[in-house]
């Protein structure tokens, strides 16, 4: 796997839109054809040379890229956006659409992402160490179609409206998170680690949030059904099963009505 | 000064002087085409290209305000597609539902020069100025809806005519309007009752009216009038299984009933996005198409017109006045649905819609919107159309343009659906071998919409003395291009368009914003005091504004272009 390194020289005016800054657009390319890359600053077309020194170049393909960006990147978009192999790590926060519409590889952020990251991801690894903002791993704005698939990991805490519209895939938030967790979810998996404030599976048709710590207030739609011993990554514990959103659509399978599933751990 | 220009040596191709093909020079002068021209007129080399009429687009929602509540609803649908291109273009937004500067900008990039608004609501007609006047390059109109009008529902259960046509001449002046709209007749305003009209003879609660006499009195009340268009029909029971009787019975109606206008029109009725309303069967699983019965009966009437409604299979954005039929596809879809209704006067609804191609009924929807072009005899009488963004986007044009020119790129398509043979079963389009040819493509697209719109004095041809509304392509007639990415490719960027003598498009590139303008019809009749005092008592009664703040403004629409027909006599 070739490496290629980007260091911020100049940090943007505005924000820069690195829509270009993944395995998929670098694979094939030199040092100097990946600075003349475009970057939207604006309405201004600039290039990814005036704001980052650039070491090394790209493997053949996305899989055999890595990109190492260092400096900081507060405020810079769509880092890692769109892949579908190779790997990215960032040693910065990074802003919104961070890992967005990924398909596959392995994303790491060393810090912060500001709010829309992860946005209807479909596959891959995707991790950040540091805290997410809010509608992490949701559907854009007015889409229906949220997260579908791969493995999204939040180390700290993240914001509200998180995996709004899942359908798919699996997220760990190992922190805390706000209102709204899992709304209109109708697939995939959610496991909290830590606290929710309210309107936790909101309007959910199907899937499972699994929550370690405590739910403020918890939705009127659901029923506790039964107590089970559960293995979730890697902890094993007694979790009261409830079946909701009682008051939403629930498709039928064999004749019997497919609740979604959140599990209390006791 | 506008200068002078001579297009040389391209294959022209004008129905209007009946050219097809023929290697000829166009010349141009101060907006218009004319003989000749002078020595010093900049020369365009057209040599292996082909020359046509600027567009004219009969049926798009473009403008008002359903369509910015299409696009205010849905994000989504400009994320991807919002960048601005290099040039003296803004940024342009939306894929299905595009800003104004970019539905300008692509009809001027594909050769259109004109496009009707196909539903204005009357009460909210300064929101559709307001996008007209803010679309670049391209001349608009917009048809005010009537079809489920209190006014026209009451005049129209007793049969006044007369009534009805001085309501509409006011409505025409207060909204600046084109001709008569008509949606779902009747269906609208019964859904108020929580109803539909689904037949032409359904009576519409409370109004005691049938979608069959609104019909037929709107036909007749335009021809009273004279007005450049006909009546403008959006059918009742749109896009169910079976509707195409219903279609036919609505069609029936204009029999016998003779054009009359100063306009050089012949068709008393539009029949609008017919690919629509060309169903049988009775549920989606006995779904097939019944083009054929409907275009046999529209080759034989002489005083129809129809366009289209091409399903391109994309993800789309339908909106309509038919309020009841978007309330039936939100719970077909599940997805989110908007919806308005519009006092004394209309509805509209919009729901987001994704004619997946692995679905064997929008895959025969995509081939019923294909028969009924390839099965029109009179190609001065059928138009094309996506109804925009109903059926798919109007930028898809040169796709369908594509399929319609050549059965190999069509079968492609066709052979290749993950359902294939139930679609070729549930259609006829696997057995017709028309290919439409550019001479038929420029009727359907330029000379027959200008006739059908009563434009065909200025508008819709290249002779000399019309206006110089003129498209190049770089397709040469010889050497057609044979893969549907190349046809499409052709036809989605021009080699020059110009506007009113100007070149606004270069190699797809636009140059110039040209000089558009808003046309609307002005139509005089005789005093008529029953209709006024109708007016009063209703702003009085029922509308929440003051008939005082009904009118567009001049102000709205600065570059107005006015036609006035007396209806006096």
């Amino acid at each position: 796997m070739n490496t290629v390194t980007l260091t911020v020289k100049n940090a943007p005016e505005l924000f820069l839109e690195c829509e270009n800054v993944n395995p998929d657009v670098f694979a094939g390319k030199k040092a100097d054809q990946i600075a003349k890359l475009g970057a939207f600053q604006g309405k201004e077309i600039t290039t990814l040379g005036d704001y980052f020194t650039i070491a090394g170049e790209a493997g053949a393909t996305a899989a055999e890229t890595k990109i190492v960006i260092n400096g900081d990147c507060t405020k810079m978009k769509y880092i890692g956006a769109k892949m579908t192999a190779g790997e990215v790590v960032v040693n910065s926060a990074c802003d919104m659409y961070t890992g967005s519409w990924m398909k596959g590889g392995k994303l790491v952020v060393n810090g912060d992402v500001h709010s829309f990251c992860g946005l209807a991801m479909a596959g891959g690894e995707f991790t950040i160490n540091g805290n997410a903002g809010n509608y992490l791993g949701a559907a854009y704005r007015g889409d229906w179609r949220g997260m579908s698939g791969g493995v999204l990991r939040v180390k700290g805490n993240a914001g509200s409206d998180v995996a709004t519209f899942m359908t798919g895939g699996e997220m760990i938030i190992e922190g805390n998170v706000d209102i709204h967790l899992g709304t209109h979810m109708e697939g995939g998996k959610i496991i909290l680690k830590g606290n929710a404030n309210r309107r936790v599976g909101g309007q959910l048709v199907k899937g499972e949030i699994y929550v370690f710590g405590s739910i403020n207030v918890m939705m009127p739609g659901y029923k506790p059904v039964r107590d089970v011993d559960l293995e979730v990554d890697g902890t094993k514990a007694k979790f009261t099963e409830y079946i909701g959103d009682l008051g939403e659509r629930h498709p039928k399978r064999k004749g019997e009505t497919v609740y979604g599933k959140l599990y209390m751990k006791q | 000064m506008m200068s002078e220009f001579i297009i040389r040596n391209g294959h022209v191709f004008d129905p209007v002087q009946g050219i097809k093909g023929d290697k000829k020079d166009i010349a141009v002068k101060d907006g218009k085409i004319v003989e000749s021209v002078s020595s010093g007129a900049r020369v365009i080399n057209a040599a292996g290209k082909t020359v046509m009429a600027g567009a004219l687009e009969i049926h798009a929602h473009v403008a008002g305000p359903k369509v910015n509540a299409g696009r205010w609803y849905r994000p989504e649908d400009k994320h991807f597609d919002s960048h601005k291109k290099p040039g003296m273009t803004r940024i342009e937004g939306g894929k299905s539902i595009p800003t104004v500067f970019k539905t300008g900008y692509e009809y001027a990039r594909m050769g259109f020069t004109f496009a009707m608004e196909a539903a204005m609501p009357p009460l909210y007609a300064r929101h559709v100025h307001e996008e007209i006047h803010d679309t670049p390059i391209i001349d608009e109109a917009a048809l005010p809806v009537f079809g489920n009008n209190w006014f026209i529902l009451e005049y129209l259960k007793n049969h006044e005519v007369e009534n009805t046509a001085a309501y509409i001449a006011w409505v025409l002046r207060q909204t600046k309007g084109y001709g008569v709209k008509c949606v779902n007749p009747g269906g609208t305003e019964a859904w108020a009752w929580g109803l539909n009209c689904l037949t032409i003879h359904d009576p519409v609660p409370y109004f005691e009216i049938t979608p069959a006499e609104i019909i037929k009195g709107l036909i007749e009340a335009n021809e009273f009038l004279g007005l450049p268009h006909s009546m403008h029909l959006h059918q009742n029971d749109l896009g169910n299984p079976g509707n195409y009787k219903t279609t036919i019975d609505s069609l029936k109606l204009a029999e016998g009933i003779k054009a009359r206008n100063n306009f050089g029109r012949e068709q008393v009725l539009h029949s609008t996005h017919l690919q629509f309303h060309s169903y049988g069967g009775t549920n989606w699983g006995d779904f097939e198409s019944k083009a054929k019965e409907v275009m046999e009966y529209v080759n034989k009437q002489k005083n129809l017109t129809i366009d289209t409604g091409n399903v391109t299979l994309d993800e789309t954005t339908t909106m309509t006045a038919d309020g009841p039929f978007e309330h039936h596809l939100h719970g077909l879809n599940h997805l989110k649905w908007f919806n308005v209704d519009v006092e004394l006067e209309t509805a509209a609804g919009i729901v987001p819609f994704i004619y997946d191609p692995s679905n064997a009924v929008f895959c025969s929807q995509w081939a019923v919107g294909l028969e009924i072009p390839l099965y029109a005899k009179d190609p001065m009488r059928c138009f094309i159309t996506t109804d925009h963004p109903n059926a798919g986007p109007f930028t898809r044009y040169p796709r369908v343009y594509s399929w319609l020119m050549s059965k190999k790129v069509r079968d492609e398509l066709l052979n290749g659906f993950k359902k294939a043979d139930k679609v070729i079963g549930a259609t006829t389009l696997a057995n017709i071998d028309r290919e439409i040819t550019l001479y038929e493509l420029a009727a359907m697209t330029r000379a027959g919409p200008a006739k059908a719109l009563g434009l065909s004095k200025d508008y819709g041809g290249l002779k000399p003395g019309m206006n110089a509304d003129i498209a190049i392509y770089n397709i040469n007639p010889d050497k057609f291009p044979s893969t549907g990415p190349e046809i499409e490719k052709a036809f989605a960027n021009v080699a020059y368009l110009f506007k009113d003598g100007k070149i606004c498009v270069e190699e797809g590139k636009v140059v110039d914003m040209g000089k558009k303008q808003t046309f609307w019809v002005d139509a005089k009749v005789k005093e008529n005091k029953q209709v006024m005092h109708d007016v009063r008592e209703k702003f009085l009664r029922y509308y929440s504004v003051n008939e005082n703040n009904y009118p567009v403004p001049e102000s709205y629409a600065p570059h107005q272009h006015i036609i006035s027909v007396d209806a006096t006599q």
